[in-house]
């Protein structure tokens, strides 16, 4: 148990080791990324209308832009050319950003339930009422089973106040779908093998890379500004992309290489690349030899992993899975196996990412220009509070054995956790949601549903109505990012920087900011010390004063990137203890092999959709943030509907044509919306994709509503990553039904 | 003077940002849209090709538009942009029949519209706005009567196609391939 490492002591390895993230807080200049001084006033003069910074909501990449508007009424969002993460180019949510502000479905009051929960008859209250309402139920909570029966489940910029709140409540009962149902399995395979996670913006150097290697990433229909940015940079300078998906993606329609590979296969593609590069002595022996632990072990357990071997398993031929690995080598060390981002898929998703973390490491590429850089963050000190109640139990205590290697809390977990049948060692009472529709994040919503059931109190907080809404005891409406001020936004880049949102415009309605209501219901629950300043404005003079800025000056710059203190690349043979057991890369983690599982990952097969099923994908289109922004009046327009995907020959089949409506009906006989049919090549005969986020059943969202299919309603069932609970949710099969009526 | 367009259809994503921007910058009433998206896949699995295109009015220099416009509505302006004339406009749907681009429609104030090529901000020396925001530089907006512009170069270094040339109207929007 003493090796695990967890994510604290990393940030203190890391804050003192040689390659120290933290950069000083000192009184610091601005720089602009040409190298000329920034003018404050450029951007206020060269043009008539009225500008205000901020940094976009719509997807969490958090690009920094202006809120333009003309004669006082709302115009246009554009990117900050000073902001690293756009570039000063928005991507089409952030452009389509003040679709979120007008959308005249939004939440305007807040709303207590009247009837059963789920029926949706609210009363509307005033926010007092509202807060009575929540700290009586959060007393009550607390006096009946403890604090820690409460869980704030969160996605988005106003999160962290929610998050002191509960803390400062007694309770450490605080997940984010984005784990447990996304990225989980790539923080802790990177953290089991180089000691630190990839983060995010990804640490990724794809804009100096020469080969980069997506695998089921399908830059471009997700559209992570910057990182789509530096794929069109790395493609049109000649870097060879090999994307491997059952789908011709756009990126695949980018790629030197595309291996449509039989979904679920994945992992032995993985094996055979690092058993050809070993074989083949492809891989950087230096850099192994001085930075790695394990290569021995690994050599041995991947002997078998040829690519005959994985041949019948993948569908990819020998020869492609030999001159893919070459290129890599021979682009090594620029070269990325990207690790990916929505990563949740078979329930062996730690060993899959950490085989091409392996993979990586063999290549050189971590660490080095092309690679993997080193990410610098700013350190912005935070007004001081007392320190928070130690809580007695947490949702962990309800799987004592499982997930050992979890570093957040789960939501699926804490879902778990809250139908009493699981366990009564942590029993969920009380439920704060923020931002987040679970229903439509977590896996298998009955299951949800059945949860809710059982709570005493589910706060939601939100700007648009949502299925989750639609089950709250208590709806509380906040407002636009256009509309408040936030947290500074000190996101992990090439450079430290900071970026300030400011409020553009009122709130409309009832809406209120999310620190205002986290302040509130501080005060009601005699928490308030905890929230030292009772203005968003005061506390974030506060931390600006502490880097030598201010307001002021943040409302003119919008962003402020702060001097590089350390290099980008760093394994260019200096010496370098990784924050692992070893010391080192772990080509062979001893910490997996002492909980029980592979030290190596090993290739097991999935199981196979029936005859007449076929496996069910699911992704992202660029002008959609999942089911956030299906109701946007300005990007439903762009893309109103999800369709899904099928083979040609497939359809052939079925019958089946283009552009009719079918429903999907997955193993568990649970049948879909409609949805519209697109018949393409761009897909294998195995398997059918969608984009996740339509086909909303919540009724006060009058664009979405019932407007293609959910693809989490098909999710019924998962496989469950053992090593830290992430829900593999790729593991359904649908075949169709052409009753639509 | 001639203003043109490249579409660099090796760096398009298809993701629509130049729709939005558009529709934003020259406030595009909901339901309309004077620039979309076009992909066109060719091929069969597993051997295919994917074109991507970011579509819009041609500004053609023999515009079939303007020729049949019964009011002189739709016009050229400087640097061969065409341009509608609200107040001039009928709303006859003469153009609309007539551009091979189907690139008009009838704004619901009652004249024909489409895309300007953003000739207001062009004439405060910026791009338009769908070229200013595409977050992978696909487009290239300039004056092709210009050797040393962007747009010259692009169109000497690289090949390219016009959409429907048979139409025979001289579009001004490039495609590079």
């Amino acid at each position: 148990m003493g090796k695990k490492l967890n994510r604290r002591e990393f940030i203190k390895i890391a804050g003192m080791g040689a390659g120290g993230l933290a950069v000083g807080s000192s009184f610091l200049k601005p720089v602009s990324l040409f190298g000329q001084p920034v003018s404050k006033e450029k951007l206020l003069t060269s043009t008539f209308s009225e500008v205000t910074p901020t940094y976009c909501e719509i997807c969490f990449w958090k690009c920094a832009g202006w809120v333009h508007k003309k004669e006082g009424k709302p115009w246009k969002i554009v990117g900050n050319p000073d902001d690293t993460h756009s570039n000063g180019r928005f991507c089409p949510r952030g452009t389509g950003g003040l679709g979120a502000y007008t959308d005249p479905d939004r939440l305007k009051t807040p709303l207590i339930r009247v009837e059963e929960r789920g029926k949706q008859v609210f009363r509307e209250a005033s926010w007092d009422e509202a807060f009575d309402y929540i700290t009586g139920k959060m007393n009550r909570i607390k006096e009946k089973y403890g604090p820690e029966c409460m869980a704030l489940f969160t996605h988005g910029s106003g999160g962290g106040y929610f998050k002191n709140l509960i803390r400062a409540y007694g309770s450490n009962n605080i997940a984010a779908p984005s784990y447990a149902q996304c990225r989980g399995p790539r923080a802790e395979a990177y953290l089991l093998t180089y000691g630190e996670g990839v983060g995010s913006p990804e640490r990724t150097d794809i804009e100096n890379t020469k080969c980069l290697v997506l695998i089921g990433s399908h830059i471009g229909e997700n559209m992570h500004n910057g990182q789509v940015q530096e794929f069109t940079k790395a493609h049109m300078n000649g870097a060879t992309v090999i994307t491997v998906d059952p789908r011709f993606s756009t990126a695949a329609s980018k790629s030197k290489y595309w291996l449509p590979i039989k979904p679920s296969t994945d992992l032995a593609l993985l094996l055979a690349w690092i058993n050809v590069i070993i074989e083949e002595e492809l891989y950087d022996k230096e850099y192994v030899k001085k930075y790695t632990y394990g290569f021995e072990a690994l050599k041995k357990a991947v002997k078998h992993n040829t690519p005959e071997w994985a041949y019948p398993i993948t569908t990819i031929k020998p020869h492609v899975i030999r001159e893919t690995a070459r290129e890599m080598a021979a682009a090594a060390p620029a070269v990325i196996i990207h690790p990916g981002r929505h990563v949740t898929w078979y329930g062996d998703d730690t060993q899959r990412v950490r085989a091409g973390a392996i993979l990586n490491a063999l290549l050189g590429s971590w660490g080095r220009r092309g690679g993997f850089y080193a990410p610098s963050k700013a350190h912005v000190p935070k007004p001081k509070h007392p320190a928070y109640p130690k809580p007695s139990k947490g949702w962990r205590d309800a799987f004592p054995d499982k997930y050992p290697l979890a570093n957040l809390a789960l939501s699926s977990g804490i879902c778990d956790a809250t139908i009493p049948s699981t366990t009564d060692a942590c029993s969920i009472k009380g439920w704060i949601v923020y931002g987040t529709n679970l229903i439509q994040t977590l896996p298998q919503p009955e299951k949800t549903i059945k949860a809710i059931q059982n709570l005493e109190l589910l706060v939601a907080i939100d700007i648009m109505p949502s299925e989750i809404t639609g089950w709250a005891d208590v709806v509380l409406p906040e407002c636009t990012y256009l509309e408040r001020y936030d947290d500074l936004r000190i996101s992990q880049g090439r450079m430290p920087a900071i970026a300030l949102r400011a409020p553009a415009f009122e709130p409309r309605y009832n809406s209120k900011p999310a620190y205002w209501m986290a302040v509130q219901l501080a005060g009601r629950l005699g928490l308030s010390e905890y929230f030292p300043y009772e203005r968003i404005e005061d506390y974030l003079e506060y931390r600006l004063k502490a880097v030598g800025s201010s307001l002021e000056e943040m409302k003119k710059l919008g962003v402020k990137n702060l001097p590089l203190e350390q290099e980008l690349y760093f394994l260019n043979g200096e010496d370098y203890e990784f924050a692992t057991p070893s010391g080192k890369i772990e080509l062979y983690s001893d910490t997996l092999a002492e909980y029980g599982f592979d030290p190596v990952p090993r290739y097991k097969a999935h199981e196979e959709p029936p005859d007449g099923f076929y496996r069910l994908l699911y992704g992202r289109a660029p002008m959609h943030s999942f089911g956030r922004t299906t109701n946007n009046p300005l990007l439903t327009e762009l893309k109103q509907e999800n369709e899904v995907w099928i083979n040609p020959k497939v359809a052939r089949e079925w019958g089946i044509e283009n552009g009719e409506y079918i429903r999907l009906e997955n193993q568990d006989k649970v049948i879909s919306n409609k949805i519209k049919v697109k018949v393409t090549e761009r897909i294998r005969h195995d398997c059918v994709y969608m984009v996740h986020g339509f086909g909303h059943r919540q009724k006060q969202l009058h664009r979405g509503y019932n407007r293609g299919a959910d693809d989490t309603r098909l999710i019924t069932r998962v496989n469950v990553d053992p090593i830290m609970g992430g829900t593999g949710m790729r593991v359904n099969f649908v075949t169709f039904r052409k009753e639509v009526a | 003077m001639r203003y043109a367009m490249a579409i660099d259809t090796k760096r398009c994503v298809g993701c629509a940002d130049c729709v939005v921007a558009c529709q934003t910058e020259n406030n595009v009433p909901e339901g309309y849209c004077r620039d979309w998206i076009v992909e066109e896949t060719i091929g069969a699995f597993p051997e295919l090709q994917l074109e991507i295109r970011s579509e819009r009015c041609n500004h053609c220099a023999d515009s079939p538009c303007v020729r049949c416009c019964p009011t002189g509505a739709s016009h050229y302006e400087e640097g061969g942009v065409v341009l509608v004339n609200h107040d001039e406009c009928i709303g006859c749907k003469a153009c609309i029949a007539s551009c091979p681009y189907d690139a008009r429609f009838v704004h619901p104030e009652g004249y024909v519209d489409k895309c300007t090529f953003c000739i207001h901000r062009v004439r405060e020396g910026k791009n338009p706005a769908c070229v200013d925001v595409c977050p992978t530089h696909a487009m290239i907006f300039g004056d092709v009567d210009d050797r040393n512009s962007d747009i010259s170069k692009a169109l000497r270094t690289r090949k390219y196609k016009t959409l429907i040339p048979e139409a025979g109207t001289e579009p001004h929007v490039f495609y590079l391939l």
